[in-house]
């Protein structure tokens, strides 16, 4: 018995040991909301295109039912924010280099400042829904702009991306998303 | 006498004076009874911008915008319960403040009774210990010189301790 008392300290002194070297892992964000969106089918919501941008809307349908011919990226955006600019460059290449299938939600934005962020920076997007008020976000569970979510050809949202996709490990992990987008749609197939 | 009357003024001021509410008037709602349940859900509810923060107290732009729909949930004959769902669903269990008992909480929960039990144990052992060897070393302090041979039993009990 007292030799199993003097192990207590020692397995606790472990299991600190343990907890704290997953806290203070450096690449640990301990802001990082778990997304519940995740393996999940694309939230309902329905919005009108941006006024006057000649873009199409953008809702559930196009999302659910996408032919699965390609995964599609859903990017949270607007003219007020000042990530998305940046992000907007790395965005729109891998539209022209890697081909993939960009669809924005425009959020809380006036649709004229919309529309000249759009006309300033050019508009990568297949189709931009305008958030006027937010709820849409709210079906989304989005914390801010931007955001990012891919989309596979199930319509099953299989990745989440908070923050600016900037830099080559956040480029990566959406890489990585779309393969598996990819993956998903011909293991269902075959 | 003007002081008096000067302390008092500032006095039932400060008493009388609500504390500042991110909660803006167009916000609330004209049914005193559904703004009261209103205010007691968003107090509930974390905000995801700030995230120590509860909505009822936070002027992030989503704050507001949750607000709103809680107590648009509420008009349209939603229970507590059904606002607070609605919310997880879009959210996740990480927006209340208080977690649910389900698998991935089990240890959250239980944790504090764990250590305190455990804690409790300990304290009856270590006292146990500590009476008997007083009683011990009371009888036997006359029939030998020294304590010396408790020395080691010192020795374990301070490590148990740490």
């Amino acid at each position: 018995m007292k030799r199993i008392l003097a192990l207590f300290p020692i397995a606790i002194a472990g299991i600190l040991g343990a907890f704290l070297l997953w806290g203070l892992n450096p690449d640990r964000d301990p802001n990082e909301i778990p997304s519940v969106l995740i393996s999940q089918p694309v939230p309902e919501f329905d919005l009108p295109p941006v006024e006057r941008l000649g873009t199409p809307g953008l809702s559930r349908a196009e999302l659910a039912g996408n032919d699965g011919s390609a995964p599609i990226v859903v990017n949270v955006f607007a003219s007020w924010c000042v990530p998305c600019r940046a992000e907007h460059a790395v965005l729109t290449r891998m539209v022209r280099e890697d081909g993939i299938r960009l669809m924005g939600i425009n959020y809380k934005d006036k649709p004229r400042d919309a529309r000249n962020w759009l006309s300033d920076l050019g508009n990568p997007y297949e189709r931009v829904g305008s958030d006027l008020d937010g709820r849409a976000g709210i079906e989304w569970g989005i914390s801010g702009v931007p955001e990012t979510f891919v989309i596979d050809g199930a319509g099953t949202v299989v990745f989440r991306f908070v923050g600016p996709v900037l830099g080559d490990e956040a480029i990566g992990k959406l890489r990585t998303a779309l393969e598996q987008a990819r993956a998903n749609r011909s293991g269902e197939t075959s | 006498m003007i002081r008096k009357m000067l302390i008092a003024v500032v006095t039932l001021t400060a008493l009388l004076s609500q504390p500042v509410f991110a909660v803006e008037p167009d916000e609330i709602l004209a049914d005193p009874v559904l703004e009261e349940r209103a205010r007691a859900i968003s107090k509930q509810v974390r905000c995801v911008v700030c995230q120590n923060q509860d909505i009822d107290s936070s002027n992030a732009g989503v704050a507001r915008d949750l607000r709103i729909l809680v107590r648009e949930r509420l008009v349209a004959g939603d229970s507590d319960q059904e606002v607070m769902d609605f919310l997880v669903a879009r959210y996740g269990s990480y927006v209340l403040f208080k977690p649910p008992w389900k698998p991935s909480t089990y240890i959250l929960w239980v944790a504090p009774l764990v250590f305190l039990t455990f804690g409790g144990i300990a304290i009856v052992l270590v006292l146990a210990q500590n009476a008997r060897r007083y009683r011990n070393s009371r009888i036997q302090a006359p029939e030998r010189g020294a304590n010396d041979d408790q020395k080691p039993e010192n020795h374990s009990l301070t490590e148990m301790n740490s």
